[in-house]
Formats: C-alpha cells, sequence, structure tokens
C-alpha cells in the first residue's frame, strides 16, 4: 500500500526567516493528519506548500494519482497541477470568502468544480448540486441565493460542498472552524465527521483549535517555529504530550 | 490636410498595429496586447476600430462604418468622415462595395465575401471580466483553456431566468481553443461570425488589445446540453421592408405603447426597398 500523501523534507523561508523547516510525513487513504500549532509557528505555509499555493523550497510532495502512481506535485505542469486541485483535491479556507464566488449562488458555486471538469448538462449539474447542498444542510429554497445572504456557518458548509462535490479523495482544511460560534461549529465538526467517513476522505487539517483535532484527526503534528516537534496519534499526543511545547498547548485550553 | 500622415496614424505605429493583427490572425481568438494610441476622440466611441481601420486602409479601399446597424448615426457618421478627411479614401454604405467595414455592435445581414475585412469596435474584450476580478488570473485560465467558469455565469442565467438571458456579447469559443467576446453583437449574429469569408478583427483602445479571427473560422457559441444556443430576435417582420429574417429593432413611437420593428441594417433595409419589398409584400 502506497501513503497517498508523502511529503519529504519541506522547507520554505521568507528570506532570513523560516516558515516551515524539513517537514515530513506520511498521509495514508483515509486518514486524517492535524497539523496544531500557534499563530506564526508555520502551520499554513506548511498547508500551502502542500496544497501548491506556495513554492517550498526543498522538499517533495508525492501524491499518488489516480492513473501514474505516486507523482511529485512540484514537479508537475501548472495545468496538471490545477487539474488535480479541482478533481482529486480540495481546499477549504478558513474565511469561507476566499473559496466562494460571492457573486455566483450558491448552485452555480457548487456546480462550477463540475463545470470547471466538463460537465455540460444543466439539468445533471443543478441535481448534484442540489443533493451536495442537501448534504451539508442547506435548503433548496436557499440554492440560488448568493452567499452573501448566507450565515457564516452556512457559508462554510457551501464551501465544503462547493468543494466535495467531484468527489476529491484529498481535502485541505485551513482553520475550517475559525471564527464560527460554538454551537455553530459543533453542527459544523459534526456534519465535517460524517463526510469524511462516509467519502473515506484523506484529510489534513491545520487548526489551532484542539478540540478540532480531537473529534476529528486520526494523527497529530505538533509545530513550533516552524519546526514539528512532536507527532503521533491524536489521543496519545494530547493525553500524554511529551515535549514542553505540547504541554503548554494542552494545558492552555480552558476548561468550562 | 498634408499635416497628416494617409490615415492619421504615423507608419511607425501602423506597423506595430499590423504585426499585432498578424500575431491576433496566427492565434484565432488570443487576446493579443498593443500599444494604442490616443485618438482625436473618446475612449468608448471606438478607439481601437479606428486605429485598426488606420492601420488596414490603402488608398485603393472603400471604407463602409456602421453603429448598431445603421450609417447614418453619429459614430458611423464621424468615422466616415474622419477616414474621408485624413485618408482620402472612397466611402460607401453599400455593404458589397466596400472592401473594410468597420462595425460597432452588428455585422451586415449581407454575407460577406473574401475581399473584404469586417472591423469590430470592441469595449471589454476580456470574457472573464466579470466573473474573475484578476486579469492574472483570467490570463493564466486563457492560457490554461480553464474555462468552466463562463459555463457559471450561463448556469446564472438560467437558474435566475429559466433560460440563457445573455443576449448580447455572447461567449464564443474559437476552433475548440480560446473563448473570445465577440464584442456586444447581438446573439442573433453569433452564427455569422463562424466560417465567415471576410477577415474579422476585433480592436479594443482602452484596453489595448487586438484579436482576430482568419477566414473560414470555426466559431462555436458557448451553452448547455439541455439548454442549447438559440440565436433569438424580435418576432416580427421589418415594417418597412418587410423582411422576416434580420434583426430587427424595437421603435417606441409614441407614448401610449405603440412600436414598429425596423431592420437594425439600414443599408439591408434600404436595399431591399429600392428592390421593391414592402411590408404589404411579405409573405
Amino acid at each position: 500500500m502506497t501513503p497517498l500523501l508523502d511529503v519529504r523534507d519541506i522547507t520554505k523561508r521568507y528570506g532570513a526567516r523560516i516558515g516551515c523547516k524539513d517537514v515530513g510525513f506520511a498521509l495514508w487513504p483515509g486518514e486524517v493528519m492535524g497539523i496544531v500549532g500557534e499563530s506564526g509557528s508555520g502551520k499554513s505555509t506548511l498547508l500551502g506548500c502542500l496544497a501548491g499555493h506556495l513554492p517550498p523550497d526543498t522538499g517533495e510532495v508525492l501524491f499518488d494519482t489516480r492513473d501514474g502512481g505516486p507523482r511529485d506535485t512540484l514537479k508537475m505542469s501548472e495545468a496538471e497541477r490545477r487539474m488535480l486541485a479541482r478533481t482529486d483535491w480540495a481546499f477549504v479556507h478558513q474565511n469561507a470568502r476566499d473559496g466562494l464566488r460571492m457573486g455566483v449562488s450558491a448552485g452555480g458555486n457548487v456546480g462550477e468544480r463540475l463545470m470547471a471538469v466538463g460537465a455540460r448538462n444543466y439539468g445533471d449539474i443543478r441535481a448534484r448540486a442540489e443533493d451536495w447542498l442537501d448534504r451539508v444542510e442547506i435548503t433548496e429554497d436557499r440554492m440560488d441565493d448568493r452567499p452573501g445572504a448566507f450565515s457564516g456557518g452556512m457559508q462554510q458548509r457551501l464551501q465544503i460542498a462547493r468543494n466535495l462535490v467531484t468527489g476529491p479523495r484529498l481535502v485541505f482544511m485551513d482553520e475550517p472552524t475559525g471564527g464560527l460560534d460554538v454551537s455553530v461549529q459543533a453542527r459544523l465538526l459534526d456534519l465535517l465527521r460524517g463526510l469524511v467517513r462516509q467519502m473515506g476522505l484523506s484529510a489534513v487539517i491545520v487548526t489551532h483549535d484542539l478540540a478540532v483535532v480531537r473529534l476529528l484527526a486520526d494523527r497529530l503534528m505538533v509545530m513550533k517555529d516552524g519546526h514539528v516537534v512532536e507527532q503521533g496519534l491524536t489521543d496519545q499526543v494530547l493525553d500524554d504530550p511529551q515535549h514542553g511545547y505540547t504541554q503548554l498547548l494542552v494545558s492552555s485550553v480552558l476548561q468550562v | 490636410m498634408t499635416d497628416y500622415n494617409f490615415a492619421y496614424l504615423d507608419e511607425q505605429t501602423k506597423r506595430m498595429i499590423r504585426r499585432a493583427i498578424l500575431k491576433g490572425l496566427a492565434i484565432p481568438g488570443y487576446q493579443v496586447p498593443f500599444a494604442s494610441r490616443e485618438m482625436p476622440m473618446p475612449y468608448g466611441w471606438g478607439t481601437g476600430g479606428v486605429q485598426l481601420s488606420a492601420a488596414t486602409l490603402t488608398p485603393d479601399d472603400r471604407l463602409k462604418v456602421i453603429d448598431q446597424g445603421a450609417d447614418d448615426t453619429t459614430n458611423a457618421v464621424s468615422i466616415r468622415k474622419f477616414f474621408e478627411k485624413t485618408a482620402r479614401v472612397a466611402t460607401t454604405e453599400h455593404t458589397p462595395d466596400a472592401s473594410v467595414i468597420q462595425t460597432r455592435h452588428r455585422i451586415p445581414e449581407a454575407p460577406l465575401s473574401e475581399d473584404q475585412i469586417l472591423i469590430y469596435q470592441v469595449p471589454i474584450p476580456e470574457p472573464l471580466r466579470f466573473l474573475e476580478p484578476s486579469e492574472v488570473e483570467t490570463r493564466k485560465m486563457h492560457e490554461l483553456s480553464e474555462y468552466g467558469l463562463m459555463h457559471v455565469k450561463l448556469y446564472e442565467d438560467i437558474a435566475r431566468h429559466g433560460h440563457i438571458a445573455t443576449s448580447y456579447a455572447y461567449p464564443v469559443q474559437v476552433e475548440g481553443r480560446y473563448v473570445m467576446d465577440p464584442s456586444p453583437i447581438p446573439k442573433f449574429d453569433n452564427p455569422k461570425l463562424s466560417d465567415c469569408a471576410a477577415i474579422q478583427l476585433f480592436g479594443a483602445g482602452r484596453e489595448q488589445r487586438i484579436y482576430a479571427l482568419p477566414p473560414h473560422t470555426k466559431v462555436v457559441s458557448l451553452d448547455f446540453e439541455d439548454h442549447p444556443f438559440d440565436p433569438s430576435k424580435a418576432d416580427a417582420p421589418c415594417a418597412l421592408c418587410g423582411d422576416t429574417s434580420s434583426y430587427l429593432d424595437e421603435v417606441i413611437t409614441d407614448d401610449a405603447g405603440t412600436r414598429m420593428y425596423v431592420c437594425s441594417d439600414t443599408d439591408h433595409c434600404q436595399t431591399r426597398r429600392e428592390a421593391g419589398h414592402s411590408k404589404e409584400t411579405a409573405a
């Protein structure tokens, strides 16, 4: 069995400063990997490098493509990488507005990826968009509304539907629950957990919220100052933190 | 008028524009940047088209200028006069007699021939402009032929109006490659773009872009399988010449809602009336 995503020695510098340094891990099919750390620890830089938004200085990102086996996405042509980004990959932004087209209706937002890969039958596109909106609990009567008319939680769910409609195998999530209130967060997490399990998705989730990784992630990676300081099974890392920084992180969570 | 070079622009500028035209013809539908000049008219009045005309005109040419189908409206009259003055070329209102036709928002009803050049005035050359705000990104999309977004616009039309409501500047794909804005011609004219015998040149002065269709280029209007492209027009005969197949303008004749439909192509209408057609002779 080959890992779905094999990351080797990713280093990204911003001039003299380090974005992230010598990060490597393997993500297996159906596995959810959490990356935690405080602001500025290099989590988002790492995610950007993995998803092809930022060119890393060194390293390899091997993705197990459907027809060609493991290939280094950093060495792919831009056309191939962008094709991958709208078929087998998905990227959920922290701010739903970054991932949605605000001037296009909810149905159009979901349908865009289908049309981008060549769907040209309006009825089919609409039916599939409707199905996906239903799965993320957006009712049919809101289908032709623009995302601007949606609440924050709905926008985030719409973004998820828009990303998952082409049946990707790998989802990158950057703080998917950031900026939402706790009850909306809980519903979103519930939804995400259901979708991940049901579709057998692999995911890389970047967050500073330990509760999110506790619920969603199988494995956990803790980052500080661009370095990975600890990694292991989620429950293991959170219940028995070894590194001083992880201990600080775990003990900083407010108890209600 | 010896103070002006032939056709207003200096020879070096015309050479620069001709190079852009040749490149455009070599890559049908691709928007070629060019160093657009200030023309003695405001942007939006056809500065791109005028520069193309200036670069293509020769002293032997016969020029026709169309504004929304008509030969006798402000834009057409002033551009025609401009070239009468600066190039001293012969002009005509009769489509088959013209060798260079500059047009704003229409394609003539009369079929064009191999020895003609049709020049369009283009306000916004980028078909993806209002869908994707970044020009860097739209260029990338053209480069990689990523045109799914164009269908999102058509999807939105159907979701909102029940049919594709885009009625002018209807996006087309050229030879299965570049998606192109055909300038704000009515979609009724879109089928005439394809397999046209004449050279078609598109000039956007403010946006500094030239693109072109060589003769007999395949041009397809985008659509959905279950919502095919429909080149619609007003369902009436022309009130003057009785033609049922030409594109019609709706003219409001009083404040009680009375209206008449007349051919938008004035030359076409005139020719038919001279041949004895009228509303009464229409079948």
